[in-house]
């Protein structure tokens, strides 16, 4: 017997629980204090948000909503190393990265409160950004195509994709992973590895020991790191992201993280959590490990974590004032981007829809 | 000029679109050194690269997943699906996705993009290989979905499905593929999408079709021109959206109409337009309408197929018992 082929899934954490470095080498992001404290407050954004949405929810100004509490880390970690004209293909607990990328708040909130306006993104910078997949693993399909178009017109760009680790069970996902290992695309795969698939835990998705494995039967580069150190997953999504640009092909970043929400607000995660997983689960969470760190470091305190707060919290209730100011659209808009030009049929719809409207 | 089938005039304008746009790409299984299982893309990669038609992988949701993402960054891929039975692991990303992203982001995302595949039955294809599910696709708002019935219209209406800047579903009826062949210009000139074209003008009965069965409609009008009876023949050619102005103008001429379609009857294309004529011209019928259509039966292995297809005789005989009713 001959072995043909040998294979090895390597880990990386370099900023523990307890905000201590593993390494005295670290990447230089780790000795960049004004960048980490820009993620330590795009963090806070986004757990202030969520927190912000499911008030909205419960109090009937929202719709359904899937908060990402405790995964903060990656979806700024990796979408604070995307250039602008990069693009961001996102799933449905996305939002951290998706604001990172120039998605606003209100345009959140839009989304899951029933108004398409919400995938309008605004901002030049997510333009070209695709809106949250529902159907569970189909974008990681389209990112490939969105690179597939950047390679046929040389351009150096890249996409960054995300799913979670129930999402690697589709077929799309793999799909994805093998076009992407043939055509050498500049796409990196992020897995969120939040350890829980509404209530389905993380070890009755696979047999695999990683899901990072899954992108070695694509001939895909594939890597863990801790997702709740965002120093790891910055620095893996660099160097991914500089390799997608430069032609170097694809990379799929597993990100072990710890969903510390429910689902979403229709969920009740007590009906299936383990006791006990919650109180560990805050101890490992991303923000307050990079808090010690900062404060260790003489670069955080009391006063300007108050500061940082309340400015981010006056930015989310603008955006929470002009998302519940928006009037809902006119009746017609359910007609007006159906395509580029409406079939006269439809079209005597959208009249009866008009007077229909007039009416109410 | 030379005289050209069906399935060489959607290559002839596929490649005449890709001389013009550059960003027009070709890919799905088999397109590339092989020029497709039925030769659509015969010698297309010799002349434009193996960088504009690509041999994918065998996955159809991948297929029609990188159609998205590619035209989503303005270019315009022509995927094909081998055959329309194997459409359905991409019908994830063409419904949920193709039909919706212009409207979900109120038009910040549009899809110039267009999913070929060879449908119906009649060339004793295995298993899988002969449905019309036309209608799944006709259903869904946001697409389009064209079928052309003769070479002509493949060349111009192909042109025009690649031009569309929304997705079209290109639906080709494979039966016919060699059947005929028509004189065709290469001159890129299409014809329009979402009208329906009046084949053939009569007085007494209209027959609507599209597809391989036109082939069946048109021999049937000739045998009724035979008989005295004067058909107007239609192919709907885009069956989503649906033109009903042009049905109902030649039902309110002719009074008597009859729907003749390869798929099985219930929940079809002749349902919808049989429902629309009753709605909007019943009080031009002079005969209750009539429909010639598949059984509402699982597609037979093909031994029974042809059982399972209508004939001219039998789109003869119901028109003439239309006619024939007082």
């Amino acid at each position: 017997m001959t072995i043909v082929a040998k294979f090895e899934i390597k880990y990386t954490q370099y900023l523990d629980e307890n905000g201590e470095l593993l390494t005295n080498n670290p990447p230089a992001i780790a000795k960049d204090f004004d960048c980490l404290k820009k993620l330590y407050r795009d963090m806070a954004l986004v757990r202030q948000m969520d927190i912000k949405a499911y008030a909205l929810q419960r109090t009937g100004k929202l719709g359904t909503y899937a908060a990402a509490t405790g995964q903060e880390a990656i979806g700024v970690g990796y979408a604070s190393v995307m250039n602008h004209d990069d693009v961001l293909v996102p799933y449905y607990r996305g939002q951290a990265a998706m604001v990172q990328h120039g998605v606003s708040v209100e345009e959140v909130f839009l989304f899951w409160g029933g108004d398409e306006r919400g995938c309008d993104f605004k901002n030049e910078m997510a333009k070209q950004d695709f809106p949250i997949a529902v159907p569970i693993a189909t974008q990681s399909l389209h990112a490939t195509g969105v690179a597939k178009a950047m390679q046929l017109r040389g351009e150096k760009r890249c996409v960054f994709t995300e799913i979670g680790e129930g999402g690697t069970s589709q077929g799309d996902f793999y799909e994805a992973l093998n076009v992407a290992g043939i055509w050498n695309l500049g796409v990196v795969f992020i897995v969120n590895n939040n350890q829980w698939a509404i209530s389905v835990p993380s070890g009755l998705q696979t047999a695999c020991k990683t899901y990072a494995q899954k992108a070695i039967a694509a001939g895909i580069d594939c890597q863990q790191v801790d997702g709740n150190d965002i120093i790891a997953v910055h620095e893996a999504a660099l160097k991914a992201a500089e390799k997608a640009r430069n032609g170097g092909g694809p990379t799929l970043i597993e990100c072990i993280s710890l969903r510390l929400c429910d689902h979403t607000t229709a969920d009740d995660a007590s009906r299936y959590r383990p006791d006990g997983e919650l109180e560990e689960g805050w101890k490992k969470e991303p923000l307050l490990r990079l808090r010690k760190y900062l404060e260790a470091n003489s670069q955080w305190s009391e006063v300007l974590e108050n500061e940082m707060l309340t400015e981010v919290n006056q930015l989310i209730q603008s955006n929470a004032d002009n998302y519940e100011n928006l009037a809902a659209q006119p009746p017609e808009a359910m007609f007006d981007y159906l395509y580029a030009e409406l079939p006269e049929r439809t079209l005597q719809q959208r009249e009866v829809a008009m007077a229909r409207g007039a009416k109410q | 000029m030379k005289a050209i089938t069906l399935i060489e005039a959607v290559n002839m304008a596929m490649a005449y679109e890709m001389t013009q746009d550059k960003e027009v790409v070709v890919f799905g299984e088999d397109v590339g050194a092989n020029g497709g299982v039925f030769r659509a893309t015969d010698g297309l990669q010799e002349k434009f690269g193996e960088a504009r038609v690509i041999d994918t992988p065998l996955a159809e949701a991948m297929i029609a997943g990188v159609a998205i993402g590619m035209a989503a960054q303005g270019m315009k891929p022509v995927a094909e699906i081998q055959f329309m039975g194997f459409i359905f692991p991409a019908a994830d990303h063409i419904i949920s996705h193709c039909a919706r992203l212009r409207n979900r982001t109120r038009g910040r995302l549009t899809l110039p993009l267009v999913i070929r595949a060879p449908y119906g039955g009649g060339i004793h294809a295995p298993e899988n290989h002969s449905e019309s599910t036309e209608a799944i696709f006709a259903h869904i708002p946001g697409l389009k979905v064209v079928i052309p019935s003769n070479p002509s219209r493949a060349y111009g209406l192909m042109l025009a499905a690649i031009r569309d800047p929304d997705p079209v579903i290109f639906l080709e009826p494979k039966r016919v593929y060699r059947i005929e062949k028509h004189e065709i210009e290469d001159d890129g000139e299409d014809y329009p999408l979402g009208v329906c074209f009046v084949d053939r003008e009569g007085t007494d009965i209209t027959l609507i079709s599209w597809g391989a069965m036109m082939h069946e409609t048109r021999q049937a009008a000739e045998k009724l021109a035979a008989l005295g009876v004067s058909a107007e023949v239609i192919d709907v050619a885009t069956i989503n959206p649906l033109d009903i102005a042009t049905i109902l103008d030649s039902v309110a001429k002719t009074g008597r109409v009859c729907i003749v379609q390869e798929a099985p009857k219930a929940g079809a294309l002749g349902s919808e337009i049989a429902a629309e004529i009753a709605e909007k011209g019943i009080m031009n019928l002079l005969a209750p309408i009539g429909r010639v259509s598949g059984f509402d039966t699982v597609m037979p292995y093909y031994r029974l197929e042809k059982q399972f297809m209508p004939k001219v005789e039998h789109i003869v005989e119901e028109a003439r018992r239309i006619v024939e009713y007082k």
